[in-house]
């Protein structure tokens, strides 16, 4: 039967089943569903430069301007950055001990992630309209 | 302060299941911690993809400068093994997707799946250069 004496949870946390991390699935989750769409994203990033091999400054931006190179490269580096940031916080839980240690790092790799991104995307945006 | 044996046993070297040192590493540990390894590699190589779309959208000196950089003897080693990496985390992660479902666990299975990964990112690696070097028509 359900309401065992046993069970500590209330019902409200078996519904939501988050867990004590109260992330529940989340992260495993997130993972799988960035390194999908990784797949064909990285494909066409490797099949651009490939194209754009030996292409000097104006070939390279006028290619980049375009709208659906702009629009996938955007996509490509949403669902990178997001994908290894995810991976890299698994890495620290892994090695890094100390509490204190763990959260810094986590949160540097975050603001990583975000300064990479933030600069990537807003060259994208600079070349798509007309910089 | 204390002589009594139960705090002298607890000093005691504790015996420890069998570890890294001890196995003969089986490929799929290999693979495994090489994913773990790309995986590092391409957080870091964010910055070059960074660097080159940023210089993209500056001057003409930067990006040529940028440009000659990535063309160096270091820089085409370096973009090398980025493209390796990228295509190993590729298929590694793709089998882990397979796995995902409880397809291609059985241990031989597991095994040839590894070597097959292995031999894919290379055999990518080398056709993406060759495709590049097509492009530039230096092939």
């Amino acid at each position: 039967m359900s309401g065992s004496n046993n069970d500590m949870r209330t019902p409200l946390a078996k519904v939501r089943g988050l867990g004590s991390s109260h992330e529940g699935t989340q992260h495993f989750w997130r993972q799988r569903l960035t390194a999908l769409a990784n797949i064909p994203l990285t494909l066409f990033f490797v099949g651009f430069l490939i194209a754009l091999n030996g292409a000097g400054y104006t070939e390279v931006r006028a290619a980049l301007a375009n709208p659906f190179v702009a629009l996938v490269m955007i996509l490509f580096l949403i669902s990178g950055l997001y994908h290894m940031r995810l991976g890299m916080q698994v890495i620290i839980e892994d090695y890094v001990i100390s509490e204190g240690l763990k959260l810094l790092t986590i949160a540097l790799s975050t603001f990583f992630t975000i300064a990479v991104g933030v600069a990537s995307i807003f060259a994208l945006l600079k070349l798509a309209f007309g910089g | 302060m204390s002589k009594s044996p139960a705090t002298r046993t607890a000093r005691r070297e504790r015996p420890l299941s069998p570890h890294l040192t001890i196995y003969r590493p089986p490929i799929t540990m290999t693979m495994s911690i090489v994913h773990r390894i790309t995986g590092g590699a391409l957080y870091f190589g964010t910055l070059l993809v960074a660097a080159w779309l940023m210089a993209a959208a500056s001057s003409q000196a930067t990006f040529d400068w940028v440009n000659w950089a990535f063309g160096t003897w270091l820089g085409r080693l370096i973009l090398f093994g980025y493209t390796w990496a990228l295509m190993h985390h590729m298929l590694g992660g793709v089998r882990h997707l397979v796995w995902d479902t409880g397809a291609g666990l059985e241990k031989h299975t597991a095994s040839k799946i590894a070597w097959t990964t292995l031999a894919g990112s290379v055999a990518l690696t080398l056709l993406i250069w060759v495709a590049g070097y097509m492009a530039r028509g230096a092939l």
